[in-house]
């Protein structure tokens, strides 16, 4: 039965009509000495499927257990996160006493059709203080026509004490729908620090 | 009374059903400006949510050539002089392609420093020119981590240019951030509105 206020349509058959806001939360993670967060469609609550065009991981204070690189991979079968990806990388940074500062392209950290996990950021620092932040947003996982872009950007305080900021982008080569994300740093555990995912209605 | 349409359950005693998808940035303020010194945010920035997003629309300056900058305090404090270490590059071009540029701003990043971070760069005051953009700030009642943020202004610059400045740093405290204000680095803010959202919760 509809609900219907001043000729508007409220409710109707099980779903608010009205707008309700478009960024859904859909599950959050929270690394606790973990060695990697995944996010797989149909585990734990989590929906990563075509019910939303576009998808947006945030990263809340990501603190490694070493002096290490934060990380993603994506899977197409849920449980083999080796995609094969081509990414680009940018960073600038600038240390704390401002010895050093710049903007440049990362050809050590940028992938070219390789499977293995791509870099998000260069090294966050592991100090008590020191982590990373910032999104990853994935557009269209479940195109079995397209391959899957995927738009990041993280900023940290370096080991070494810059502030650095990591712009980060490319496509999953694949025409399988990806089904999951995984989340780790370089070598060492996740010691502390949160992930969420949301999906953005009517994108 | 509950709300049930077709079958489902939409409200029960007063709130939503926690099935019931609904959206997660809310729109916490709203301070629109006229001819403003300043414009500052000090309530609604806590643990609620784990990040907040500043977004800036049409922010026109009083003096040609001006940037909108911002800092942030903790506590009831209004001194608003955090020391930030952050990052800043420009992309750049003209409106008759005579110049692109794509460069580090060495004189908009704060190096362990206490003065406002430019979002932007040298608006124009021309009566169709403004900025616009955002700034994100992550967990900033944390009481361990330093604070992250990441922001983009772009803009028309004051000789015809389009222009951006993709800004990023840390605010190197651990000390939970309450509030944040945003000004010119030379005149009045004169129009313009800067929403609040808080993000997850």
């Amino acid at each position: 039965m509809p609900f219907i206020s001043n000729g508007t349509t409220i409710l109707d058959n099980g779903a608010f009509q009205a707008s309700l806001g478009s960024l859904v939360h859909i599950k959050t993670l929270t690394a606790s000495a973990s060695a990697t967060l995944s996010f797989v469609h149909g585990t734990d609550g989590v929906v990563l499927d075509s019910t939303y065009p576009i998808y947006k991981f945030e990263f809340i204070d990501i603190h490694p257990a070493n002096n290490d690189d934060f990380m993603v991979n994506f899977t197409t079968d849920g449980t083999n996160f080796n995609v094969t990806k081509t990414t680009t990388y940018f960073h600038d940074y600038h240390e704390e006493g401002d010895v050093e500062a710049g903007v440049t392209y990362n050809t050590a950290r940028d992938v070219a059709q390789g499977t293995g996990d791509a870099f998000l950021t260069h090294v966050v620092g592991n100090d008590n203080d020191q982590s990373c932040a910032g999104t990853l947003t994935l557009f269209n996982p479940s195109s079995t026509t397209f391959v899957k872009h995927f738009i990041s950007t993280v900023h940290l305080s370096e080991s070494s004490n810059y502030a650095n900021t990591s712009y980060v982008a490319g496509y999953c080569n694949t025409t399988s729908a990806i089904t999951g994300v995984r989340f780790l740093i370089q070598t060492g555990n996740i010691d502390s620090g949160k992930i969420k995912l949301y999906g953005i209605k009517d994108s | 009374m509950a709300v049930v349409s077709g079958g489902t359950t939409l409200i029960d005693n007063g709130t939503l059903d926690a099935a019931v998808p609904t959206g997660k940035m809310t729109l916490l303020a709203t301070q629109t400006a006229s001819a403003s010194a300043t414009i500052s945010f000090t309530s609604g920035i806590d643990s609620t949510y784990d990040s907040y997003v500043f977004k800036f629309y049409d922010i026109h300056p009083a003096t040609d050539d001006t940037d909108l900058t911002f800092q942030v305090d903790t506590g009831t404090n209004t001194s608003y002089n955090q020391t930030i270490t952050s990052t800043a590059f420009q992309v750049f071009h003209k409106e008759d392609d005579s110049s692109t540029t794509f460069e580090y701003k060495g004189n908009r990043d704060l190096a362990q420093g206490t003065a406002f971070q430019p979002l932007c760069q040298d608006i124009g005051n021309g009566n169709d020119e403004s900025m616009s953009g955002y700034l994100h700030l992550f967990s900033p009642s944390s009481s361990t981590f330093v604070k992250h943020f990441i922001g983009l202004g772009t803009n028309v610059y004051s000789g015809d240019a389009s222009i951006q400045i993709y800004s990023a740093g840390y605010i190197n405290t651990t000390t939970p951030l309450t509030r944040v204000q945003f000004k010119m680095d030379s005149g009045n803010i004169d129009s313009g509105v800067i929403k609040l959202y808080g993000v997850g919760g």
